[in-house]
């Protein structure tokens, strides 16, 4: 019953990296590019470390997991949102260079 | 068998670590490597994770934490550092 719910956790975490890869690797803008990241980010990320904590159960390790999870919640929308403002800011210029 | 699962998955992510490096050096822009860096920082977190499990030594997950935090100031000031320069030129 726990490998099942494990292999599920896995598989799923797995799908949303793949996805988020084939995304990367196929379209055709940053911001795009940016939007399919941010599923690596969150998903893939959050179900591969579940799998871990269900197979820990309930102990020292699994809290620290835990930790690492909320942590790559806050930051990566962080960076993502600092790339998306930085090519924002590179637009407006090329904008008022051509006026 | 479990431990079978999480070679197989480490090998499959690690797979996709590969994938995500040929848009890291071929991005025609600095902020897709940027991007595509961020993905790979993420998923050499989960990879770290599991090879913890595989070998049995939870100490591992400590260095996960710090991995964290530096690939996110690492991130942020890049990210600052293009802002500034332009991100013209090499």
């Amino acid at each position: 019953m726990k490998l099942l719910f494990i292999t599920l956790l896995l598989i799923g975490g797995l799908f949303f990296f793949t996805v988020g890869t084939i995304g990367i690797l196929r379209l055709p803008d940053l911001l795009t590019r940016a939007h399919s990241a941010a599923k690596c980010d969150t998903l893939g990320a959050m179900l591969c470390l579940m799998a871990l904590i269900v197979y820990k159960g309930f102990s020292f390790t699994s809290l620290k997991l835990l930790l690492v999870i909320l942590f790559i919640w806050m930051t990566n929308p962080t960076a993502t949102h600092l790339i998306a403002k930085t090519k924002l800011m590179e637009n407006k210029k090329d904008e008022n260079l051509m006026e | 068998m479990i431990n079978k699962c999480l070679i197989i998955s480490a090998v499959c992510l690690s797979i996709t670590i590969i994938l995500c490096m040929i848009r890291a050096v071929k991005g025609p822009s600095n902020l897709d490597r940027l991007v595509a860096i961020n993905v790979i920082n993420t998923k050499i977190i989960v990879l770290i994770s599991i090879i913890s499990f595989v070998l049995g030594e939870t100490y591992f997950i400590d260095v996960v934490l710090v991995y964290a935090l530096i690939s996110f100031i690492a991130s942020v000031i890049i990210s600052d550092y293009i802002q500034k320069t332009g991100g013209k030129g090499s």
